[in-house]
């Protein structure tokens, strides 16, 4: 199997890059090839940067309170350039009563502190897998 | 890709890459990076499509500051009218396969350009400061209508100069501080030369750097008409990056006026060619030898040598040591 992309960024004006940075590099270790964006990204940019990279998955890190804004702007950007097969996944300081607000707006997984770089590596092995599976020609 | 379903797919997907669809362009480069059935058909259809570009390489040692200088030059382009596409390619670990390929926090105000087209790519194992499917991603990004290509090569050593047979013109930058005068004339990297960008022009050591350069250039005497100019840059300030894309722009028109163009062009021609025979000659191989396993284990265990067990693999796969001399 090709090897899995994944892109990891930083949305806003929120400088807390250390979260991101440790999941880039566990999932750097798992032999995916992550794409790092750094900082202050926004919705246009992180999904541009998807469409170009060809990522299987697009993984934000929100520690700024913004969670909200930045998941489902980057969301409907993504449908709005196709990119409906693309895992959009993430983490950081959200509140567990935002949770399922934030997936019914198309994020699929959200890791709250405390996950293991284990437990997010087999999430995203298993869905970027059911994913091609179910795609045309991913 | 097998079968004429998966035919008419990549054909359609061709057809919308070419006609300006970014996904599909981004789709096709994934096929040329990972699909050996794909790839063929691919550059068949983009390589006549793929010779208006001006591509150019970047290379240098890690932290240098290509990225930042890629960043500035594909400003400088863009000012000029002109689109640009970017590879930037960044090591695979060979220990896991997995890769952090970061050169584009370095780009970030190209990212909501459409007339900018930045793909990363992991080396994949392969030597030489990029990888495999590089050159193709280059085509690729020229058939697509990309005016000026940037390709931007793993943070190198000294031996690592792939590039030159991808690029026009191959700026290597250095910075200050990384050794005295005899690395300057040490073989390799420096050669790979048509531009040289002292980069981190404000630090201590950099005046330095240029006499040392200038120097070894004195001392050449490589016999060409073209003395690849030494430009200082500050790349997280833009400075003398107007100077560099003048030289740049200086070197393009060398290349076509005396007609280094053409001589490159063929040079590069060859080592393509002699790339993908070497690919489709192992596989040819590899199909028609079942055996290839048992004879690097035997050589493993040195029950044979590497000699003769490439001897008989050949003997065996009909494509004879004879045959091919």
């Amino acid at each position: 199997m090709r090897p899995i992309r994944v892109v990891i960024a930083k949305a806003g004006m929120d400088g807390h890059d250390r979260g991101a940075k440790v999941v880039a590099r566990v999932l750097r270790d798992a032999g995916f090839e992550v794409i790092y964006t750094g900082l202050y990204q926004t919705p246009e940019s992180i999904v541009a940067t998807a469409l170009q990279e060809d990522a299987d998955a697009v993984g934000i890190s929100v520690l700024s309170a913004a969670h909200k804004h930045v998941f489902s702007e980057t969301a409907r950007e993504m449908r709005q350039q196709g990119l409906d097969d693309v895992i959009l996944f993430g983490g950081g300081i959200i509140p567990p009563g935002d949770v399922e607000w934030l997936e019914q707006q198309g994020v699929r997984r959200l890791f709250l502190p405390g996950t293991s770089g284990p437990e997010i590596v087999a999430w995203l092995q298993q869905a970027v897998s059911a994913q091609r599976a179910s795609g045309s020609g991913g | 890709m097998e079968g004429p379903e998966e035919h008419s797919s990549l054909a359609a997907l061709l057809d919308r890459a070419l006609a300006g669809d970014g996904r599909s362009a981004a789709r096709l480069m994934t096929l040329l990076e990972s699909d050996v059935d794909a790839t063929p058909a691919i550059m068949s259809r983009i390589y006549p499509l793929a010779g208006h570009a001006q591509v150019i390489g970047v290379t240098g040692p890690p932290g240098a500051g290509k990225s930042s200088l890629v960043d500035k030059l594909a400003a400088a382009f863009r000012a000029q009218g002109k689109t640009v596409g970017i590879v930037a390619v960044d090591p695979s670990s060979p220990f896991t396969g997995g890769a952090l390929l970061g050169d584009r926090i370095r780009m970030q105000g190209r990212f909501s350009d459409p007339g900018v087209f930045i793909r990363s790519m992991a080396s994949r194992g392969q030597p030489g400061g990029l990888a495999k499917a590089s050159q193709n991603v280059v085509a690729l990004m020229a058939a697509t209508g990309k005016d000026t290509v940037i390709i931007e090569t793993v943070g190198v050593g000294q031996e690592e100069i792939d590039v030159v047979r991808v690029a026009d013109t191959t700026v290597v930058v250095l910075v200050p501080g990384l050794g005295d005068a005899v690395q300057t004339m040490k073989a390799g990297l420096l050669e790979a030369a048509d531009v040289f960008a002292v980069n981190k022009a404000d630090y201590e050591g950099a005046e330095r750097l240029v006499k040392d350069l200038e120097l070894m250039l004195h001392l050449g005497s490589s016999g060409s008409a073209w003395s690849p100019p030494i430009v200082k840059t500050i790349a997280t300030e833009g400075s003398g990056v107007d100077q560099l894309v003048g030289s740049l722009a200086g070197h393009f028109d060398y290349l076509q006026g005396s007609g280094e163009y053409l001589k490159r062009r063929r040079r590069a021609a060859v080592a393509e060619i002699d790339g993908v025979l070497r690919g489709q000659l192992m596989s040819a191989i590899a199909r028609r030898v079942p055996a290839f396993d048992v004879y690097a284990s035997q050589v493993a265990e040195r029950k044979c040598d590497p000699y003769t067990a490439a001897d008989r693999i050949l003997r065996e796969s009909g494509l004879t040591a004879e045959g091919l001399g």
